[in-house]
């Protein structure tokens, strides 16, 4: 470890040094076209792939299923409702995800006793699930005015605490990058968008602004009073405050993602398709995109913001007279 | 600055709080529990996600345009739970959840049971205007004669020039056995209705509603008494009014009974369908009626509690409908606690490659932090009914990454005063002066996200919110009443205060870092030639506030007190 610990004390001393805010156009390209990718992916797709939740329909799940065949449930469903649309999908080892059209209760009922009989378990094994096409819609809303709200908020909170608007631009603007790069990533890889996939995005948010804040408490502290030096510019001192937490950002974002990690791990291959799943997908990739962003995108565009104000221009000139 | 002692005793002073509230928690439920409040539990509930059974949620059906009042869906909610617990399903749980109603259900409920919860509609009392069969009529060549007597006025309610052209259209093509009604279709209350049976036998014009469920109070099945005071085999529904419902019934009867079959019968109605229309045989003033006909004790009663809990406020339309086996649940339960599991191992294990014996630190906090989550979720498993989702499940998980990062931030502030020069000890409390700065307004980021979720979300988002909030409060608890004091305490042993190269605390000296002594920092190791021209701008970076203004008087020294 001391390895990494030097190299910790190396970039805390400056010694070590990486310039992240004179290669930010670099960034800024890159970003732009993650973001040009994450639109164009998933619409040359045709959108996103709607769970059941937001299309609305019948499910069934057959659980501890003794017979290993998608063949039976479109059978079974066909005896009770010739010519209906089945999807079936195998979740971990033997249960069996059963995806119909809107059925009656009576028929939904059918379907189910006649899937238990299909795959030879007891009634008791599968169960019928009836969702209306608002549900999903419904929560979505909902929570998108969470999401507005705590937008709202959330650059209030930190345009007070920081005293300056533009750490908030900055970090809305590296939020809403997170954001688009995640739903983009389940856009152009076709996965399902569930409520639960929903949950994920509304906690990279939080995640993704909580991470900023830490690395923008770091600048604030370096900056302070930065236009009376002679020896350093803002730009600097904001380079220099990234380059002090990088230690703690690799360690946190390694620390939350691990977790993270084995939540999608299991929800993927012990369960399958469901809750776990779908949140720890979107958590993983809003966890790293998250931590990538306050350092490429956050912190460099902060300084862009603010480095051209009259009084640190003016401090920088002088750092630089002094220099040459 | 407090003198070693005093800094023991305050440390010892914040664990003992820690101890109180810990133990504070667990007895308020011992306690509880042994002076036997049942609901007490250090067991925590398990939602039906994990646990199995049935969630129904409704959906209310209103006008556009029209809100739905809280006390609306209060009401509604204690209604449902009425019905509910009228068919003997224990542990059910009814909530409201926005605008909807969230019932959940153990196991998988009957028939009889869903239907009941189903039929949360509107119960309306309307007279009966035409009555057939439940078939198409059959119109001759000639087209059928207009029930409408003349283009005069409607004068009451039963008056047969309420039904216009369309409508009697509509009831002439009404075909009962195929589908007529939209699932949550609004009837005007004001306009005849052209609807069916329950059983789909019989088709009938309805007049304007006259009467609501709100008008009645009271329904009971029982058997009719006979006219010498016996009681006889025949089985009746007894309706009681309450009193401007009585007085209303009172006109109406009044108008019905002189009438001719089937105008003198009078319709009531749930969710659009007649569930039954009686005929009037006297006129009912004393506010309570009471319907005969060929009923057998059950189907009485069954109209009795249609009647009695059919009277909602506003109507529902089931939204969603979800069975989760017994058996799929506990395996959900299995793998999330696995996940957690291996999740925690994995935290462990990188804490202990970066942290070393510090890690200890980490794992005692994170495990306090599990001890006062557990009792929290028992708390309020106990006085909220709250009950454990698998989303909530995963929300534990995740903050398990967002509670270790406040120990990563502080102890990484340490390191940063280590490297400045500092003795452990002095290390520990200016590391904390800066750390708690950014804990405390990354957890107040943390807790709007959650707060706001939590206010303005449904469902599963909502729970999602909650173990997010409850976790980063209990994170700041856990900072401030263990991680820091330990801290403070370990850094008076020997052990960590001499950076003992398994302390995690070691802090080797490298080329251009001064490491001069406690407390003593020398400024731009004076590196010669080319490289000091290709370096300045780091060196000089690297300079606080204190010592640019030394440098600024052209003297390089070191300082003690460093304001970046």
């Amino acid at each position: 470890m001391s390895r990494f610990n030097d190299f910790g004390n190396q970039l805390y001393s400056g010694e070590r040094s990486i310039n992240f805010i004179s290669k930010r156009k670099v960034f800024y390209l890159v970003a732009l076209a993650m973001l040009a990718l994450s639109i164009l992916l998933p619409a040359a797709r045709g959108g996103f792939n709607f769970g059941i939740e937001f299309r609305g329909g019948s499910e069934y799940r057959v659980s501890a299923s003794k017979v290993d065949s998608t063949i039976a449930a479109e059978n079974a469903v066909h005896t009770i409702k010739p010519g209906v649309q089945v999807n079936t999908s195998t979740i971990g080892a033997n249960t069996i995800r059963v995806q119909t059209p809107q059925l009656s209760d009576t028929e939904s009922e059918s379907v189910r006793l006649a899937l238990a009989k299909a795959y030879k378990v007891k009634d008791s094994n599968v169960a019928s699930s009836f969702i209306g096409p608002n549900w999903g819609a419904d929560i979505t809303s909902k929570a998108i005015s969470g999401l507005v709200a705590f937008v709202i908020l959330a650059a209030i909170l930190m345009a007070l605490y920081f005293r300056t608007i533009k750490m908030s631009a900055a970090a809305l603007l590296a939020l809403l990058h997170d954001l688009v790069i995640t739903a983009g990533v389940y856009g152009a890889l076709g996965f399902e968008v569930t409520p639960a996939a929903v949950i994920g995005f509304l906690t990279i948010l939080g995640y993704s602004l909580y991470d900023t804040v830490v690395v923008f408490d770091k600048i604030r502290e370096n900056t302070l009073e930065v236009e009376f030096s002679e020896t350093a510019t803002f730009a600097e001192r904001v380079n220099l405050a990234i380059n002090q937490t990088l230690v703690r950002s690799i360690n946190t974002s390694i620390v939350a993602v691990l977790p993270v990690a084995a939540i999608l791990f299991i929800g993927a291959f012990v369960l399958g398709a469901g809750t776990l799943r779908d949140i720890s997908l979107a958590l993983f990739i809003g966890i790293i995109v998250g931590t990538y962003s306050t350092i490429f995108i956050a912190a460099p565009f902060y300084s862009h913001l603010r480095e051209g104000e009259a009084k640190y221009l003016k401090a920088a000139k002088k750092v630089f007279a002094k220099r040459a | 600055m407090s003198t070693r002692n005093g800094i023991s005793k305050a440390a010892i002073k914040s664990l003992v709080w820690l101890l109180v509230l810990l133990f504070g928690i667990a007895g308020i439920i011992g306690l509880n529990k042994l002076s036997g409040e049942a609901k007490a539990t250090f067991v925590p509930n398990l939602a039906l996600d994990l646990s199995g059974g049935t969630q129904i949620i409704l959906t209310p059906v209103v006008a556009e345009g029209v809100q739905v009042k809280e006390e609306q869906l209060t009401q509604a909610v204690s209604i449902i739970r009425q019905r509910v617990d009228s068919t003997g399903v224990s542990e059910s749980q009814i909530n409201t959840s926005g605008n909807n109603i969230v019932v959940s259900i153990p196991g998988i409920p009957d028939k009889n049971t869903l239907a009941l919860i189903k039929s949360s509609a509107k119960l309306e009392f309307r007279a009966v205007l035409v009555a057939s069969a439940g078939t198409k009529t059959t119109i001759g060549k000639e087209g059928s004669k207009p029930i409408k007597t003349s283009t005069a006025k409607p004068k009451d309610n039963s008056d047969l020039n309420l039904i216009d052209a369309s409508t009697q259209k509509k009831y002439e093509k009404l075909d009962c056995a195929k589908s007529f009604r939209k699932p949550g279709q609004i009837d005007p209350t004001d306009k005849p209705l052209v609807t069916c049976n329950r059983d789909l036998t019989e088709k009938y014009v309805l007049g304007p509603v006259e009467l609501d469920g709100q008008d009645l109070s009271d329904a009971q099945s029982g058997t009719v008494t006979g006219a010498n005071g016996t009681a006889t085999n025949e089985w009746a529904v007894d309706l009681s009014f309450n009193g401007a419902g009585g007085d209303k019934f009172g006109k109406i009867t009044g108008r019905l009974f002189p009438l001719a079959e089937p105008r003198n019968r009078f319709a009531v109605t749930i969710d659009g369908y007649v569930i039954t229309a009686p005929a009037t045989r006297s006129v009912i003033t004393g506010g309570t009626a009471q319907i005969t006909g060929s009923f057998d004790q059950k189907s009485s009663s069954v109209l009795a509690d249609q009647l009695k809990y059919g009277s909602l406020p506003i109507s529902f339309m089931v939204q969603s409908q979800e069975n989760i086996s017994a058996t799929l649940g506990s395996e959900q339960l299995q793998a999330g606690l696995l996940a957690g599991l291996i999740g925690l191992l994995l935290v462990v294990g990188y804490s202990v490659f970066q942290y070393r014996a510090l890690s200890l630190l980490t794992l005692g906090s994170l495990g306090i932090a599990a001890a006062l989550t557990y009792l929290m979720i028992a708390l309020l498993t106990w006085r909220q009914d709250y009950r454990l989702s698998l989303s909530g499940i995963a929300g534990l998980i995740v903050a398990i990454g967002i509670t270790a990062d406040s120990f990563i931030v502080y102890f990484e502030r340490v390191r940063d005063e280590l490297r400045e020069g500092k003795a452990l000890n002095v290390a520990v409390e200016a590391g904390w002066n800066r750390a708690k700065r950014t804990i405390l307004v990354s957890d107040a980021v943390s807790l709007l996200a959650a707060g706001t979720l939590f206010a303005l979300t449904v469902g599963n988002v909502k729970g999602f919110a909650f173990t997010l909030g409850l976790t980063t409060l209990i994170d700041l608890a856990v900072v401030w009443l263990f991680t820091f004091p330990m801290f403070r305490l370990l850094a008076q042993t020997k052990f960590f205060a001499s950076g003992h190269r398994f302390s995690g605390l070691e802090i080797r000296e490298s080329s251009s870092f001064g490491y001069t002594g406690r407390g003593q920092f020398r400024v731009a190791p004076q590196v010669s030639g080319a490289k000091a021209a290709q370096s300045s701008k780091e060196a000089e970076r690297r300079q606080t506030i204190a010592e640019r203004k030394a440098a600024a008087d052209s003297t390089v020294s070191s300082t003690q007190e460093e304001t970046n």
